[in-house]
């Protein structure tokens, strides 16, 4: 057998070992160099402000009275000059109201479906490209959305009905006294406006549930942890949540077993639906109609506190408009 | 010559061997920085391409598994008949059975087909590896000898002699990591290195990056007069007298000196004897590993969503999905840790976490000050801290980062004596390592059963302060389960597990 080795024989040789080394040695270079799958959630970004600028001919708060919940509505964003000043044509709104638990529109535990949907109608007629309705409830997402009756008026008005369910978390900066990051649905990050449909209740251990504490069902993650300082969370949400609007229903307010109630003993009827531009002033105003002082509520203090708002809008004289009948 | 050739071999062999069974003594040392120890298990090209393949990301210590990339494109699998000690335990049962192989020798190292089954192996790994899973260090041999000789064998020779002090390092399991090994081993007494023909999937890896070769066996056909005494010792089953199947060749190079007629040579650029490295691999088979493959993740983790509240995992572990990503199931960390507490899960982290590292307090703790199993983890799934990163030994808490937290601790008042029997006991509070203590003592004066009065104290934890240590619990005086025990709730490594709010308080 001769000994003589062959040019192109070599020559492949060659260029496969140099294939195999250099290929592995080319993914080791990328594999030393890249951020890798499992790196940390990238630095969280936070919710944007969605208010408007405040006009000085303009109420912070109006209060609309009346029997018609959907009049109610119509005619607290009449006073505060139509839902054209806050949603422009084009836009994608986030609506939220409380929709958190398996309870029926008259038990009064959610938001009433004709407020959501009067809201969700006014956006659309203002020219909202999407208006989006949604919370991370308590009880089972599709029940109580079913049976709280605002995910039929809602989309009957319009409005796209997202479950928490199935939805996208993403952790969000909260830069607060508790809270440094959150999981938030990402819809809220997209949305251009934020507008907070909030029902009044009683809380045990918060005192007052209304458009506050609302922000947590834009939360995931575990939040039972946020029990254990209520009003320092409820004041960082309300800190890094700004929305554009806030649309208190006082058709009925719960007096007693809040969140939850159930019984009809438990509600008032009181008949009359608030919109405003100043969160704190809304709470301060919502807390009157359970009878409480906004100043023996630790939450809307510590909010004024911090310059999230002013309580004087809503205990002093506000805006009334009747609504029909 | 050839003669001399074997003689250098088993000199490397031995040498690895040697090095091997040192890195493991040398891990439960205290001088363990100045050795980098899991500078051997990183020389181990699977175990980084499966973390490149599961994680996207490469330890750096990690590329020096190159070396062993570069001899395979040199001489082909010499890693297997020179390096991995695997091999030489392999190499020498086989020895030790030889006269239990009865049978001309032609017939048991003839290259079978069930030999595929590693690079079938190799594929289906590859794939869940790329899901993103570790299970792929199972199978790996340096992970394999070190887990086995680390929490089952030496175990078992300290248990006989007597020498494992008066401590001895127990592992759950044990009877099964040793039963596998030593059941590989038996398998020698039939076929010859049967884990390094027929499963070893290192082994097909550097298979088929020996396809490329320079040097390799060449076989003189003029010379040869087909006797096949050239298969006499030969390890690899990779047949040099048919047509030389150099992806299973372990490059012995025991052709060289049994043939009579000197008629083998490894030479540079020797022809390729038989394509595809002399392994067809039925396009079927590999269909079906690579379905078997893609298959193990979902099935995992339809099995167990994720590790159960008792899968302590070390000071330093990455978040669970990429700690399982990560993690290739070595056992170097058990083998370091200097209390026994680091155990071989067997159900605890679920089935994917089949062999992962987990903390058992009863059998030990997580030594204040100690660092050592992330020194020792050669893909930085565990991180290497150091004391002060740690920060369980910290002097001075103001402007540090929160110290590292692996668990908390919960009382079980129905077990505790102070609170279920009005037995004085301050145990956990006497050796709560953080300062201030997690564990304090409420005054408290209580009337016994038979009617004494006592003045006694009782524990209550404060869980922002506990770190997860399991000192309390290892050394509760009450028997069976302890009356304080820790479960990874409120780990630090999972951002979003904590279950306070990180006693941040206004």
């Amino acid at each position: 057998m001769s000994e003589r080795v062959d040019r192109r024989l070599v020559l492949r040789r060659l260029a496969g070992a140099g294939i195999v080394l250099g290929g592995s040695g080319g993914l080791a270079w990328l594999g030393l160099a890249s951020r890798g799958r499992f790196q940390p959630a990238p630095p969280a970004r936070a919710v944007r402000d969605h208010r408007v600028a405040e006009e000085a001919s303009r109420p912070l708060l109006v209060v609309a009275r009346g029997s018609d919940p959907t009049a109610m509505v119509t005619a607290a964003l009449a006073g505060l000059g139509g839902m054209a000043r806050f949603v422009k044509r084009g836009e994608t709104v986030l609506v939220k109201p409380n929709m958190a638990w398996d309870r029926t529109p008259e038990q009064g535990a959610n938001t009433h479906p004709d407020v959501v949907a009067e809201v969700v109608r006014q956006c659309r007629a203002a020219g909202a490209a999407r208006v989006i309705v949604t919370d991370n409830p308590v009880h089972d997402a599709g029940r109580v959305a079913v049976r709280s009756g605002i995910a039929s008026a809602a989309s009957a008005a319009g409005a796209e009905l997202l479950s928490a369910a199935g939805a996208t978390f993403a952790p969000v900066a909260i830069g607060g006294v508790v809270l440094s990051s959150w999981d938030v649905l990402a819809a809220v990050l997209q949305a251009d406006r934020l507008i907070n449909v909030p029902v009044v209740k009683h809380h045990s251990l918060s005192r007052l549930t209304c458009g506050l504490k609302n922000h947590m069902g834009l939360l995931g993650g575990n939040r039972g942890r946020l029990h254990q300082e209520i009003h320092a969370s409820v004041v960082d949400l309300a800190a890094a949540f700004r929305p554009t609007l806030t649309v208190v229903d006082a058709t009925r307010v719960m007096l007693r077993n809040g969140p939850t109630g159930g019984r009809l003993d438990d509600l008032k009827a009181v008949n009359a639906v608030a919109a405003g531009t100043d969160a704190v002033a809304c709470e301060a105003w919502a807390a009157r109609q359970l009878g409480l002082d906004p100043f023996d509520v630790p939450s809307i203090v510590q909010a004024e506190g911090r310059g999230l708002g002013r309580v004087a809008a809503g205990v002093g004289p506000v805006t009334e408009v009747g609504a029909g009948a | 010559m050839p003669e001399l050739l074997r003689g250098f071999r088993r000199v490397y062999q031995g040498y690895f061997l040697l090095l091997f069974l040192a890195a493991l003594a040398l891990m439960s040392d205290e001088g363990l920085r100045r050795v980098p120890v899991r500078m051997l298990l990183q020389l181990d090209p699977l175990s980084a391409a499966a973390v490149l393949a599961s994680s996207w990301l490469l330890p750096a210590g990690l590329a020096t598994a190159l070396v062993v990339v570069a001899i395979t494109v040199l001489f082909g699998r010499a890693f297997c008949g020179w390096i991995c000690p695997l091999g030489t335990l392999h190499q020498l049962a086989s020895w030790l059975t030889r006269r239990l192989r009865h049978g001309p020798y032609q017939r048991a190292n003839r290259w079978r087909p069930h030999f595929r089954l590693k690079y079938l192996l190799l594929l289906a790994l590859g794939i869940a590896a790329l899901a993103g899973t570790g299970v792929v260090g199972l199978l790996d041999p340096l992970s394999l000898a070190m887990r086995s000789f680390a929490s089952a064998l030496l175990p078992a020779v300290h248990a006989a002699l007597g020498t494992g002090g008066t401590r001895p390092r127990t592992f759950g399991g044990a009877w099964l990591t040793a039963g596998v090994f030593l059941g590989l081993l038996a398998a020698n007494r039939w076929i010859v290195r049967w884990w390094c023909r027929a499963l070893c999937p290192l082994g097909a890896l550097l298979g088929l990056a020996a396809r490329t070769a320079l040097f390799r066996i060449q076989v003189d056909e003029e010379r040869c007069n087909a006797c096949n005494r050239c298969a006499r010792d030969c390890q690899g089953g990779d047949e040099p007298f048919a047509k030389h199947r150099v992806s299973e060749c372990h490059v012995c190079l025991n052709c060289l000196s049994t043939c009579p007629e000197g008629a083998i040579r490894f030479k540079p650029f020797a022809r390729a004897a038989a394509p595809a490295g002399g392994v067809d691999l039925p396009r079927r088979q590999l269909i079906g590993a690579a379905l078997a493959g893609a298959a193990v993740v979902p099935l995992l983790r339809a099995t167990t969503a994720e590790a159960g509240p008792e899968a302590i995992r070390p000071p330093g572990s990455l978040a669970e999905d990429a700690f399982l990503a990560r993690c290739v199931r070595c056992g170097a960390c058990v083998n370091a840790c200097p209390t026994g507490a680091l155990q071989p899960s067997l159900t605890t982290a679920g089935l994917e976490g089949l062999y992962t590292p987990v903390l058992v307090p009863r059998r030990g703790w997580c030594e204040p000050s100690c660092t050592r199993c992330g020194q020792v983890c050669p893909t930085a799934a565990i991180a290497p801290l150091t004391p002060e990163t740690k920060g369980w030994t910290r002097t001075a808490s103001a402007g540090a980062q929160r110290p590292v937290k692996i668990g908390t601790a919960f009382f079980d008042w129905g077990r505790c004596l102070p609170w279920a029997m009005a037995i004085p006991c301050v145990v956990c509070e006497e050796v709560c390592p953080t300062s201030p203590k997690a564990i304090t003592l409420e005054p408290a004066a209580l009337t016994r059963p038979d009617g004494r009065a006592v003045k006694l104290g009782r524990p209550r934890i404060d869980p922002d302060l506990c770190v997860g240590c399991g000192l309390c619990e290892a050394k509760c005086p009450v028997a069976a389960p302890a009356a304080v025990r820790v479960t990874r709730a409120g780990e630090s490594r999972d951002a979003r597990g904590g279950f306070t709010l990180g006693g941040r308080l206004p």
